[in-house]
């Protein structure tokens, strides 16, 4: 009989399964319930549909249906029967499974303060496509923006309504700026990038309440001062939905517990993505649900029944318009002490929002906070990443390509270069080639051309030709004296 | 004519001068050849291409004529693992007449292979390719292009409905304000080319070169992406979520010129800059930048070559540059666009006229059963005996003397001993054949190899057509005959042919109904004669010569195809209008990141690749010859970062292996910063020890069958 896969839910872990799922071979029929009554969309862009750089259509992702995968949106699944292998759903269907995958994802959550329960309409979470659509309505017409929560997300949600041209204010209740991935002077440094961007921030300041009304909303913070906008948005962090896998009896911590084949305890049942947790801990990114996916696909269909998770780091990038951070490992707190010696490399140009600091044991990278300008992070993110050696130059990590790289330019005058050392690649002419045809006659840039084949390639070094030709004008006369032969007389050069 | 210089038609017709082109790379660049009291010698020429700019290849190319290592009788190999003796070329044809004969009545026609070459001109590879299909009637041809142009040629096809190295004139470069090189080094491989980068940056344009390596032509970059490589496919797609993103794609060119975007735009929606930085290694910012560049240019041009394409996904890296160029409107906007720089002298034309094993004249495909009745009917054969498709390069090579392979190859302008992947399974695949005929006009690595070695004319003692990087098709001139003893592809073609058709009644034509051939009518000596039959069998497909005459040719500074009338225009610039699919639009196709055939591990811990050197070319048969070029580059090498031969604990110019699950090669360290710590280097033109290819990866693009040359695993040691 043909297998019958069922995932329940449908946002960029489910879809992701589906199509892994549909690129294996064998015969299987795959069913894709999404509550949420949209195609799959890419969660990353919702900040840049926020800032207005895109619309709608352009968060969708690439989608499989048709043979052997049925995507159905718009339908909640209420209940799991273990026994019967069937799900319930909203519309009052029972559908059968063979093995049954929870991708639920996570909620925002909605901090218990006075005033918000009812969310009022003015106050909005900034996690799916629907809330971003409120925002997006409730920004219509409003000159101001409250985020509550300076993390990653707060920011991001910040950044892009700043971009719409919104009077933006940050309200954080540590001391600093994402300060789990941050020290604190990475995050003032992050402050000021903000405050040039328009975004302001409040920091070490809990919320004590939320007042909101038709006309806008207001924040009643804990020191006693009130923040006015025309809109609050919460990113107060999210929570795995594990309600459907508590209900059926599954284990559930934080999140629904797997293995490292993302099994439940029940072996029919698996859970990807925001809603699962292995080995203590939540992901909430995308490229872990990914290869979560990867790996249940591959276990699933046989393709490869070994195939274990293996989570990578984690690194932490924020990416918004004038703003460029990746954070990584264990640099924003103290070191270990325990594990020998530890190198810190730092940089600070608070000034021009440039901020770097890099943690180094064993010749490895054990974390790095790179904010603002910095052409090495690409590199360190792959060290990091792949646990390899640092370079024996560690300035290289800071600076990057530049050290070490010799200029192409010939040197500055050509009495320092050496007669070895060619000017011409095309045609490998050295400059000791070139001194000699001088000492034969040659007196231009052409006669030197002609005579030694140099520019006559790609012509680049035309320059550099004019440039010996110029230095043997006036070094010659006194560097050969009287018995030079007559026909050798200089000429200006061209 | 062009600058008064005098042209030959015939070889050897006394003239003291030719204006010809050079006979290596495919930007052909124009020159004039005349004999000199000191011997031969070259001139650069202007034209558009080359804009009188030689390097040291093109200027060096004369001394081989006359080189004391030249082929001048045809060689012979008495019995395996006997020595090469010198034979008539009676005795050698008749030699290779018999074995064909062996062969094929033992195992059938597909028994005999052939292997042609990127450098033939087109009309020896037009000829080569009807000698297979006709004379051998053997499915089984292909040809060394396919490890250099077919991840290109495949992409264009499916895009763009046509394959054409650079849909423009080379000069529209010098116009762009945004040039995008990706995985080329015009610098080193095609030096005059860098005549046009100059133009383009000194019009305040922008260079953009995407390579692991800090090359010459990276170094004259504004912007140097340095991707892990292996990664190219998945920089394209971030470039164009970012492009996306960033509200930069032409949506009014996207609507009206093209279909498939929908699936392309959500498939680059999974490819965010941050999570393509931790696969490439290319920061976020310079992807932006790159994006901004390309996006919001007024022209706007994107370049791959071999860096890119030789991949086991070279297709889909492709597709991905060009999804980006159609994304921004660039194709048939004045001044912007997508291209290849095609890497052989005729490595354009080489592929259009039937050498290529899916192949007939015109780029017609060879399942196409309107194509084989056309050209079945200039041929004056019946269309349901040729032969069905082969297969591509590497696997008619790795099947060369085994139980279902081929037993007998022909190879013409080419050196698999050297340039094919996994070189030393392919040299053992070559050394079971029953029977290896080369014609070389050197004893190369592979002729060395052969029971029959054939001299052959070089480039100076033949008329003939090249089609360059532009697809504009050339005239190639003599100066002089042959020495005595060597003989023209085209006569040797016409030798083996008489002799299989009169030698052998079983392979006489005469049960077909088409008519009875002669050597004479079916395999003419005379070049002109052949290019005339070349017209008529393109005429129609889609490179269409059918206008382009010799005499044409030389009226003009070349004529491009398509070219179907010979009273009507040639085609400098494609797709202003319209894409020549079947609904004129041009096709997106979505594309995926996938691994590298082979990753990295324990064992083999490195990332190896391979490439050219300024003053080598190919196998190098020909320039480790010139003496200069042997100055200027004596030896292989291996290039690697500081820090890497730090931790190996070895010193600049001290001899290294490099060892992959393959093989080994053994040259000596160039340390270098300009290269990442995670990937070594090596140029591929040398034989022997320091053979490149005896480590590469035979893995092939499922498509078009290019092999993985760009990326494997390695380890590193000390000799």
């Amino acid at each position: 009989m043909t297998e019958r896969i069922v995932i329940v839910g449908y946002g960029m872990a489910g879809c992701r399964l589906a199509a892994e799922l549909h690129a294996r071979p064998g015969d299987r029929k795959v069913t894709v319930l999404g509550a949420e009554p949209h195609r799959a969309y890419n969660r990353i862009m919702l900040s840049t549909l926020l800032a207005g750089k895109i619309t709608e259509p352009d968060v969708e992702l690439a989608e499989v249906a048709g043979h052997g995968v049925d995507v159905r949106t718009g339908v909640p699944v209420t209940g799991i029967d273990r026994t019967a292998r069937e799900l319930h759903t909203g519309t009052g269907e029972l559908i059968g499974y063979d093995h049954l995958v929870l991708a639920t994802g996570s909620r925002a959550v909605v901090p218990p303060l006075p005033g918000l329960d009812p969310l009022p309409e003015r106050v909005v979470p900034f996690r799916t496509l629907d809330d971003c659509r409120r925002i997006l309505a409730a920004a219509r017409g409003a000159r101001s923006a409250l985020v509550l929560g300076g993390g990653l997300l707060g920011l991001e949600a910040a950044r892009g309504l700043a971009a719409r041209g919104l009077d933006v204010t940050v309200v954080h209740p540590t001391g600093w700026l994402m300060e789990r991935q941050l020290d604190p002077a990475a995050g003032a440094v992050l402050a000021g990038t903000l405050a040039g961007l328009g975004v302001r921030t409040e920091l070490a300041v809990p919320a004590a309440g939320v007042v909101a009304d038709t006309d806008g909303v207001r924040l009643d913070l804990a020191d006693g001062r009130r923040l006015d906008a025309d809109l609050l948005v919460l990113s107060c962090g999210v929570r795995p939905d594990t309600a459907l896998a508590a209900a059926a009896g599954l284990t559930v911590e934080r999140g629904v517990l797997v293995d490292d084949r993302m099994r439940t305890g029940d072996r029919r049942i698996s859970a990807i993505g925001d809603c699962a947790q292995h080995d203590g801990t939540l992901t909430g990114l995308v490229a872990p649900a990914w290869a979560q996916a990867r790996v249940v696909a591959d276990v699933l269909t046989g393709g490869d029944p070994l195939a274990r998770y293996r989570p990578r780091p984690v690194v932490t990038r924020l990416k918004a318009a004038g703003i460029d951070l990746a954070a990584m490992g264990d640099a924003a707190g103290e070191p270990v002490p325990a594990d020998g010696p530890v190198e810190e490399l730092t940089f600070a140009d608070p000034a021009r929002g440039t901020y770097a600091r890099l943690r180094i044991r064993d010749q490895r990278l054990t974390g790095a906070i790179l904010l603002g300008d910095n052409p090495t992070v690409g590199t360190v993110v792959q060290l990091f990443d792949r646990g390899a050696r640092v370079p024996a130059d560690r300035r290289s990590l800071l600076l990057g390509r530049a050290v070490g790289t010799v200029p192409a330019s010939p040197a500055a005058s050509p009495a320092l270069m050496p007669d070895a050392a060619t000017v011409c690649q095309c045609n490998d002419v050295s400059k000791g080639a070139l001194v000699a045809c001088w000492r034969s006659g040659a007196r231009t840039v052409d006669e030197l051309s002609t005579a030694t084949r140099a520019g006559t390639g790609c012509g680049g070094c035309r320059d550099a030709l004019a440039g010996i030709a110029d230095w043997l004008a006036e070094a010659d006369p006194v560097a050969t004296g009287a018995d030079r032969p007559a026909a050798a007389e200089p000429v200006p050069a061209r | 004519m062009t600058d008064g210089v005098r042209t030959a038609t015939q070889p050897g017709a006394g003239s003291p001068e030719v204006a010809t082109h050079c006979p290596y790379c495919a930007l052909q660049c124009a020159m004039t050849l005349r004999h000199s009291a000191a011997g031969i010698e070259v001139l650069p020429r202007q034209f558009p291409t080359n804009r009188g700019g030689l390097c040291q290849k093109g200027w060096t190319a004369a001394e081989l004529l006359d080189h004391p290592d030249r082929l001048t009788t045809p060689l012979l190999r008495d019995r395996p693992g006997g020595e090469l003796r010198p034979a008539s070329w009676d005795e050698a044809l008749d030699r290779i007449a018999a074995g064909i004969r062996t062969v094929q009545a033992g195992h059938g026609r597909d028994a005999v292979a052939v292997f042609g070459g990127g450098g033939l001109t087109n009309e020896k590879a037009y000829a080569l390719g009807k000698f297979a299909r006709v004379a051998l009637r053997t499915r089984h041809i292909d040809y060394n292009g396919r490890w250099c142009m077919s991840s290109a040629a495949a992409a264009g096809l499916r895009s763009f409905g046509v394959d054409r190295g650079l849909p423009f004139p080379l000069a529209d470069l010098g116009r762009a304000d945004t040039l995008l090189l990706v995985g080329a080094n015009p610098a080193e491989t095609m030096p005059p080319l860098m005549r046009h980068l100059a133009d383009q940056r000194r019009r305040g344009g922008r260079l953009i070169v995407v390579d692991p390596r800090l090359t010459a032509t990276a170094r004259q970059a504004d912007l140097h992406l340095q991707p892990l490589p292996g990664t190219d496919l998945a920089v394209a797609n971030a470039l164009l979520h970012i492009a996306l993103t960033e509200g930069w794609v032409d949506r009014e060119y996207v609507a009206a010129r093209t279909t498939g975007f929908d699936d392309v735009r959500r498939t680059v929606a999974g490819y965010w800059p941050a999570e393509v930085e931790r696969l490439s290694g290319v920061p976020v910012a310079d992807l932006e930048a790159t994006a901004r560049a390309l996006g919001t240019a007024g022209s706007a041009v994107i370049l791959t070559a071999r860096g890119a394409e030789q991949h086991a996904k070279g297709v889909d890296t492709v597709s991905a540059f060009v999804n980006l160029a159609l994304a921004l409107g660039l194709p048939g906007r004045p001044g912007s666009g997508y291209g290849c720089l095609t890497g052989q002298g005729n490595g354009q034309g080489g592929r259009e006229h039937g050498q290529k094993a899916d192949q007939l004249p015109g780029y017609r495909r060879i399942d196409d059963p309107a194509a084989r009745t056309h050209v079945a009917g200039v041929w004056g054969v019946d269309p349901d005996e040729l032969p069905g498709p082969g297969v591509p390069a590497y696997q008619l090579l790795e099947s060369l003397g085994t139980a279902d392979g081929p037993k007998a190859l022909l190879v013409f302008g080419s050196n698999p001993v050297v340039s094919a992947p996994r070189a030393a399974h392919v040299e053992s695949r070559l050394r079971d054949l029953d029977l290896l005929v080369v014609a070389d006009f050197l004893l190369s690595e592979t002729a060395a190899l052969a029971d029959v070695v054939l001299p052959v004319a070089q480039w100076a003692e033949e008329d003939g057509t090249m089609t360059n990087l532009e697809g504009r098709v050339l005239r190639r001139r003599a100066l002089r005959e042959p020495p005595p003893g060597v003989r023209t592809d085209l006569a040797v073609l016409a030798a083996l042919a008489h002799r299989l058709q009169a030698g052998a009644p079983s392979y006489r034509l005469s049960h077909s109904r088409g008519p009875l051939l002669t050597p004479a009518a079916g395999f003419p000596t005379d070049p002109r004669e052949v290019f005339e039959e070349l017209r008529r069998a393109s005429a129609g497909g889609p490179a269409d010569y059918a206008g382009v005459t010799w005499d044409r040719i030389d009226g003009a500074e070349g004529v491009f195809w398509p070219c179907p009338d010979v009273d009507g225009p040639d085609s400098p610039r494609l797709f202003a209008d319209s894409f020549p699919t079947p609904d004129g639009r041009a096709r997106f196709h979505p594309v995926t990141h996938r691994p590298a055939a082979e990753q990295v591990c324990a064992d083999y811990p490195l990332h190896f690749t391979t490439g050219r050197v300024l003053a080598q070319y190919q196998s190098g048969s020909q320039t480790r010859r010139v003496a200069a070029l042997r100055r200027a580059a004596p030896d292989a090498f291996v290039e690697l970062h500081p820090d890497l031969a730090d931790r190996l604990g070895v010193a600049d110019g001290e001899q290294v292996r490099v060892v992959s699950r393959r093989g080994e090669l053994c040259a000596a360290a160039r340390l270098s910063p300009g290269i990442r710590p995670d990937t070594v280097f090596a140029p591929f033109h040398w034989p022997g020890a320091a053979r490149a290819n005896s480590v590469t990866n035979d893995a092939v693009d499922p498509v078009s069958g290019m092999p993985e040359f760009k990326i494997c695993a390695v380890r590193v040691e000390k000799r």
